[in-house]
């Protein structure tokens, strides 16, 4: 059995649950269902998650992550619960605004912000 | 070292993930030789991925005993790029709007636009299996 790529890391704020993407390019089927396999558990073992995603170390990714991104959105507020994008760089937060998902994502500068959006003052 | 010559080639790789990186690392390296910038080169990169990720999957349909073959022309002033798959092909015409409200939404059909969106053309053959796309130096030739 091939083994599994670590593609995130997770750490657990107030009220919100931060996902790193530890990768710096994420291209090709497989490495967006590697990616999936590790999002969509945190996703469907807590109801109503406040996840922010952190962009941070990402440089380079492809149409099928934007496809991801839905398919984790819609997970999240099925439940109750929401997600916030942040760390995005300008070449990436291009092909959000071109594909117009800058207006269907909650996007924020930093990891800050993102949580404080989120988390109860 | 900027290189002022041009590179024509054809070439034919298999359908498969690994053949995909080897070639687009020797089309990017002749690309940044011949003094395209790191926009242009993000531009060129999101487009070969689209277009050979589609090639693979959806023309190919994974079958890795397939190929792809790739030509090639890269100059100072422009880098050109004709792929074909062995599929059926497919009308891009009926690819919808993925920015449309009713697409926005949808987990794909996002490749296609982002190709048309980062490359000044974008043309398929009759069939739908052959890609073309021309991407232009964006900065001005040095004259040193």
């Amino acid at each position: 059995m091939d083994k599994v790529q670590p593609k995130i890391a997770v750490e657990y704020g107030k009220n919100t649950t931060i996902v790193t993407l530890t990768e710096e390019r994420i291209l090709d089927e497989s490495e967006v269902q590697a990616l999936s396999d590790s999002l969509m558990p945190l996703v469907e073992e807590a109801d109503g998650i406040n996840l922010v995603i952190d962009f941070g170390n990402v440089k380079f990714l492809t149409s099928a992550v934007l496809g991801l991104l839905i398919r984790v959105s819609k997970k999240v507020y099925e439940s109750g619960g929401q997600l916030k994008l942040c760390g995005i760089n300008p070449k990436i937060f291009e092909i959000f605004r071109i594909t117009r998902l800058d207006r269907v994502f909650d996007i924020y500068d930093d990891k800050l912000q993102a949580t404080q959006s989120t988390d109860p003052a | 070292m900027v290189s002022d010559s041009s590179v024509h080639k054809s070439v034919v790789i298999k359908s498969s993930r690994a053949a995909v990186e080897a070639l687009c690392s020797q089309l990017f390296e002749a690309a940044a030789g011949r003094d395209f910038d790191g926009d242009d080169i993000f531009a060129i990169h999101l487009a070969l991925e689209e277009a050979l990720l589609n090639a693979i999957c959806h023309g190919n349909k994974q079958d890795s005993g397939k190929t792809i073959k790739v030509e090639y022309f890269i100059t100072p002033a422009k880098f050109e790029v004709s792929i074909t798959d062995e599929g059926t092909g497919f009308d891009p015409d009926a690819v919808p709007d993925p920015r449309a409200e009713e697409n926005l939404r949808k987990c794909s059909g996002r490749g296609l636009f982002l190709m048309r969106s980062y490359m000044d053309t974008v043309e398929y053959n009759k069939t739908g299996n052959c890609v073309h796309m021309v991407k232009h130096k964006s900065k001005a030739p040095n004259a040193s």
